[in-house]
């Protein structure tokens, strides 16, 4: 497309703009197809924020601690546990290591057990909570030294589940990206559809403006002009729905999990504003993808 | 101003006239006759490039037609003004956008142009007219309003194919006199017409050329016509 050709198109021109029949169902379905899609995109948006945010908090809070169980007979677990805390606290990259008092325990195990259990009397292995340095602990060497000096310590760096998760997080959030860009697809394919239905309907449109001497350009921008224009109102109004939508789900809160966690936050909220644009993008290369093939089959 | 140079049209497989040589002079007026199916509106096509030759050249304005892309086809266009017998319009549009479309998709000030647009309205009895939309209109308003688009760019040739079809002989006798003052304005003039009586009515006011499609051959027809 010339500069000459942009400028036109994105100034317009009233006169260029009536020349082509301003209703029909074409005019409908892509205001139609450009808000839905917008709405979609916002909840893909939304979603692989959330996801996103997610996977960065799985990692950071997870990423710097792990635990030591002790599984010993009761004469020999707080023997154990001391030399598991000296061995770790002389361990390079093992920033504390402290051992969870017995409410601590009781409170860890109070949503399985209830409040009247006698939990002094089961045999509860002792845990023991490990604060790594920036560096880190080397996890393999610090598991052969608890099997060697404390049998009954286990090392738990909670790497064989934190994993999975952050992966799948991190997954959730590529899909919520390729959700957009196939949304986005889709868009350009029915507003492509709805602009070749438009320029076949209005064949004649065009044969005129062709027999008084306009140009194919001239042509082709009164109806991306108008396809585009439609594609930013659709997808708008869109987004708007779509907002609206996230801001009345219910608020954040750990029962909910991940799901009331579905949404922006900060700035992020400014995010789906560049939805209307791009629409409008798409919707102007769509049509003008459609006006173009159009025109030299009718040459 | 419009030369064909050995010209030759097939469509189909099917030739539909071969090796036309043909010169149209500025300020000339030409009467295309022949009978339905000989191509005498492909004829008229080729004239202004809406289709191209299968065999010779078309120049016009000293250009060659095969040399110019559809832009420049479009450009060339506006110093042609062709009248269709079926006068499309954009049905949507009041006649008075429609006799400034040719300004519109030129990029001219169409407010500026309004004194013109008037004075063109009137002369072809269209003033009351002018909000009116095209289906509106009878059947020789429509042709009239098609001659007003043709010339509101003031082409240097005219093209009109079968002007007169769709009308009684009163209005074919007016759109002919239009026709007539425009040449006498100078302007080049070929009109398809299969109406023998009105050719022939006409050439006792003009001096006129009468061609001749029939056997896939152009000629010129004398005092047989």
């Amino acid at each position: 497309m010339k500069v000459t050709d942009l400028r036109a198109l994105v100034l317009g021109d009233a006169q260029a703009d009536r020349v082509v029949p301003p209703t029909g169902f074409t005019a409908r379905l892509t205001l139609f197809a450009s808000g839905a899609m917008a709405f979609l995109a916002v909840f893909a948006m939304a979603l692989s924020m959330a996801s996103g945010r997610l996977a960065t908090r799985w990692s950071e809070e997870l990423a710097r601690s792990a635990t030591v169980r002790i599984s010993a007979p009761d004469d020999q677990m707080a023997a154990q546990t001391d030399l598991t805390l000296r061995l770790l606290r002389q361990t390079p990259g093992v920033q504390s290591a402290r051992a969870f008092t017995d409410e601590e325990q009781a409170a860890l195990l109070l949503p399985w057990f209830g409040p009247d259990l006698p939990i002094d009397t089961l045999p509860v292995p002792r845990l023991i909570e490990v604060i790594e340095t920036a560096e880190g602990f080397d996890a393999a060497g610090l598991r052969l030294r608890l099997q060697a000096e404390v049998p009954g310590a286990v090392l738990d760096d909670h790497t064989r589940w934190r994993r999975p998760l952050v992966v799948a997080a991190d997954r959730l959030r590529l899909l919520g990206w390729i959700s957009i860009l196939l949304i986005g697809g889709a868009m350009a394919a029915m507003i492509t559809l709805a602009a070749n239905s438009a320029l076949a309907a209005n064949r004649q449109v065009i044969e005129v403006l062709r027999l008084v001497g306009a140009q194919d350009g001239y042509i082709a921008r009164a109806f991306v002009r108008r396809f585009t224009l439609r594609g930013l109102i659709g997808a708008a109004a869109g987004v708007a729905a779509g907002l609206l939508g996230i801001f009345f789900l219910p608020s954040v809160s750990d029962e909910g999990g991940f799901l009331t966690g579905l949404g922006f936050s900060g700035a992020g909220w400014l995010w789906p504003l560049v939805i209307p644009p791009l629409a409008a993008v798409v919707a102007c290369l769509a049509t003008g993808f459609a006006a173009r093939r159009t025109l030299r089959s009718l040459s | 101003m419009i030369e064909l140079e050995q010209v030759g049209y097939s469509y189909g497989g099917a030739e539909l006239f071969g090796d036309v040589s043909l010169q149209l002079a500025p300020g000339s007026f030409h009467f295309l006759t022949g009978p339905s199916g000989a191509g005498k509106t492909t004829f008229l096509r080729l004239l202004y490039g809406a289709l191209s030759p299968t065999s010779g050249r078309v120049r016009i304005f000293d250009t060659d037609l095969a040399a110019l892309d559809r832009d420049g086809l479009a450009r060339m266009r506006r110093r042609i003004g062709v009248v269709h017998q079926d006068c499309q319009f954009l049905d949507h549009l009041p006649l008075i956008d429609n006799l400034a479309l040719p300004l519109t998709v030129s990029g001219r000030d169409v407010a500026a142009e309004a004194d013109n647009l008037a004075e063109l309205m009137h002369w072809v009895g269209l003033s009351s007219r002018a909000e009116a939309l095209p289906p509106e209109l009878s059947g020789g308003e429509r042709q009239r309003a098609a001659l007003a688009r043709a010339i509101i760019m003031s082409p240097d040739v005219i093209i009109a194919d079968e002007p007169t079809g769709n009308v009684d002989w009163d209005m074919s006798q007016r759109l002919l006199q239009l026709l007539i003052e425009l040449n006498r304005m100078g302007k080049t003039v070929v009109m398809a017409s299969h109406d023998l009586a009105l050719i022939r009515a006409t050439k006792s006011k003009i001096q006129a050329r009468v061609l001749r499609i029939s056997k896939r051959r152009l000629t010129t027809a004398g005092a047989d016509l």
